[in-house]
């Protein structure tokens, strides 16, 4: 079976803060971490290679810095890193980020399985799982907690519902996303750290890829982020009065007010 | 990069449930398994049979973090050495082939049974017997107070195969879990290291293959004390561990517990007590992985420095935790802070694995013996 794990490299949540007077994230002396939620989707994937046998590869979107993440991928089960790498990918929202690393995972052949975390603690618009399975055309479950078993180029599971769970049969390959309930992730292993110390991750550039530069970085994102702030948090109430578009009208002009 | 991986089980496992585990009395399964996800368990154990290779200096750090979160499940972690060394020290390879690397994997938990109810100090004085019936052995005796007993697989016991032998008079064995005529006793009720579990072993017409002998007939209390001697700087490390983590608490303490208007630290009468406990910790380590380095080393006779490191580090583990819970004082002694678990933790350390004065026996006869030789 060959799984492929997506892990994002992000900041360390404890140590974020925002810099009240610019506004930005004040990144200075903040720890990289691997996504906590990917940390489960590798412990997934890590699971059903030793239950079924295979290979697992890790694979991140980022600045040459986030092998670092691979790098503890490895450590904690994983066989091996892919980096996908390139300036051009600077800037990237969900939808230029699904569409480089489904170019990047058609690249390294074929697959059974993909595995990501439920969202990013940094982005958290946990769009990027579903928004690759669209892409690659396969099936998907975001939300799984509970891989029930894997026979036959089928997968059952569990997936989280807010009022109990549904159990859900897919066909490989597939794409799900974790919740953190799946399981309780292993810490890295001695052997592991020392695999881990060798590895050479794979690069792969946009060039390497095939991908249409148009696509990719800020030029193929269709989201910008154009103003981050720590929202203000008061009991102020109001009511809008009027008819449906009165009130639309009004909503709008306080929403503008506050960007 | 062992200590980098025992400390986070110790901050991410160990911590978190300690005081849970220890209140409940209740055996560390899901944290032995984790350590064991995490290769520890085949530090010692060379590479052939799926082991890290690794001798006693790296087992010593790696106890020494697990300790500074719970000596109860380091206890039951090093317990399983404890087990495995008999095989290691005196065993075939046949034997090893066989035992250690499910040892080595954590897949299966080991354990060693010498203490008997008149067997304590006095390894001499087992009643334990074992009779060469055919292809078999057949056992008869109880052992008692034996760590990991009922949780472990495979157990590394001394009995009686030819009393009028004396000193040559007794074997090793290996008993596996469900071996006929095998059980185990009720567990016991103990002061600390709770999350270890302690049972007595039962053998009634305990028959098992002759090939379990480990080693030669009549090398008993030769593999028993050459076991001990590896396992005692273990036992050291988890005074040094355990003695840095009462000093850890103490000194965060008294830097936050205001009174008279100042952090307790402030107090010069505090103060000193932190000090002496950091000079004593400090120390203990040095001398800790100066006999680990020596037994790596190679060198033939360990035993004596093998017994310093474990008095010297077992004694300050009793001293500092007592210390830690007298800067803490009244918070000191309830269990919402975990000090007054470690102050009973730290107590049997002095005792198992040869009480402190037998160490001191042992030191005092090597001192002898060295001064004879030289004259
Ligand atoms: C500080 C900051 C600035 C940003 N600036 C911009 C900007 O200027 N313009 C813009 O359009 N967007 C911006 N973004 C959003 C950014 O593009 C998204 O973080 C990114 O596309 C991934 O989406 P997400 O974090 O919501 O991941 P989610 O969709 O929540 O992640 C779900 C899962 O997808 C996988 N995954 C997500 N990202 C990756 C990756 N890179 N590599 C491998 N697997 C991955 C992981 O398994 C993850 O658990 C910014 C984000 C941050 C934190
Ligand atoms: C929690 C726990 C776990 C244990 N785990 C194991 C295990 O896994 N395997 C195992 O085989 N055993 C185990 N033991 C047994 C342990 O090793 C013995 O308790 C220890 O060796 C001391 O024996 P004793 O308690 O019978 O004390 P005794 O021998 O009865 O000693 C009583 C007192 O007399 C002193 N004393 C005795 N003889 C002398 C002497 N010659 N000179 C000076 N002082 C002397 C002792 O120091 C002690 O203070 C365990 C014990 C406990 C409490």
């Amino acid at each position: 079976m060959k799984i492929i794990v997506c892990v994002k490299q992000v900041p360390d949540a404890k140590d974020v803060r925002l810099d009240p007077k610019t506004n930005t994230l004040s990144r200075e002396g903040v720890e990289s971490i691997m996504n906590p939620f990917d940390r489960h989707a590798l412990e997934a994937a890590v699971v059903l290679k030793e239950q079924y046998c295979g290979t697992v590869t890790a694979i991140t979107m980022g600045p040459p810095q986030a092998e670092e993440t691979l790098r503890d991928a490895v450590a904690c089960g994983a066989d091996h890193g892919v980096l996908v790498s390139d300036r051009a990918f600077a800037g990237a929202d969900t939808w230029a980020t699904s569409y480089t690393l489904a170019k990047a995972i058609e690249k390294l052949g074929e697959f059974d399985l993909i595995i990501c975390g439920k969202q990013a603690i940094d982005g958290d618009t946990a769009q990027v799982g579903p928004g690759l399975a669209q892409r690659l055309d396969i099936p998907y479950v975001a939300y799984a907690r509970k891989i029930t078993e894997c026979v036959d180029g089928t997968i059952r599971l569990e997936r989280l519902m807010d009022d109990g769970y549904d159990e859900i049969e897919m066909e490989m390959p597939a794409l799900m996303t974790v919740v953190k309930e799946i399981n309780e992730p292993r810490v890295p292993s001695l052997k592991g750290k020392m695999k881990a110390k060798k590895m050479q991750a794979t690069v792969l550039s946009a060039a390497d890829i095939g991908a249409a530069p148009e696509l990719l970085g800020l030029q193929g994102s269709n989201t910008q982020v154009v103003k981050v702030f720590s929202p203000h948090f008061s009991a102020d109430k109001c009511m809008l009065a009027g008819t449906t578009d009165e009130m639309v009208d009004q909503l709008l002009a306080k929403l503008d007010k506050l960007l | 990069m062992i200590v980098d991986v025992a400390r986070q089980i110790t901050a991410e496992k160990i911590i978190p449930q300690r005081a849970e585990l220890d209140e409940k009395e209740e055996f560390p399964t899901e944290i032995l398994r984790d350590i064991a996800k995490a290769d520890l368990f085949g530090l010692y154990i060379p590479e052939e049979y799926g082991g890290f290779g690794g001798g006693s200096f790296e087992m010593v750090l790696a106890l020494e973090e697990f300790s500074k979160g719970c000596v109860g499940i380091a206890t039951s972690f090093a317990a399983s050495a404890l087990g495995a060394y008999p095989i290691l020290v005196s065993g075939s390879d046949e034997m090893k082939d066989k035992y250690m690397p499910e040892i080595a994997s954590g897949a299966k938990l080991a354990a060693f049974g010498l203490t008997e109810a008149n067997a304590g100090s006095d390894a001499s004085g087992i009643q334990t017997t074992a009779v060469l019936d055919g292809e078999e052995w057949v056992i008869n005796g109880t052992k008692q107070w034996i760590t990991n007993a009922g949780d472990a697989k495979i157990y590394s016991i001394i009995a009686i195969t030819d009393r009028d032998k004396g000193p040559r008079g007794a074997s090793m064995f290996v008993i596996e879990d469900g071996d006929p005529g095998f059980s185990y006793g009720v567990k016991e009720k103990k002061l600390g290291i709770r999350a270890s579990s302690t049972r007595e072993l039962i053998f009634k017409d305990c028959r098992i293959p002759k090939d379990r002998l480990i080693g030669r007939r009549g090398t008993g209390f030769f593999t028993v004390m050459k076991t001990l001697d590896l396992s005692r700087p273990g036992i050291a490390s988890l005074g040094v561990g355990l003695g840095q983590a009462a000093l850890d608490e103490a000194v965060l303490y008294a830097k936050q517990r205001v009174q008279f208007g100042k952090p307790v630290i402030s107090f010069q009468a505090v103060q000193h007590i932190l000090a002496d406990m950091a000079i004593q910790v400090e120390a203990a380590r040095a001398l800790v992985y100066g006999t680990a380095r020596h037994i790596d080393s190679g060198a033939k006779e360990i035993s004596k420095e093998s017994s310093m490191c474990k008095v010297m580090a077992t004694d300050m583990a009793m001293k500092v935790t007592t210390d830690s819970v007298q800067v803490l004082a009244g918070h000191g002694y309830m269990r919402e802070y975990p000090v007054e678990k470690m102050m009973r933790d730290a107590k049997i350390l002095q005792i198992y694995e040869g009480t402190n004065q037998i160490q001191r026996n042992v030191i005092g006869q090597a001192l002898n013996k060295e001064y004879s030789r030289s004259k």
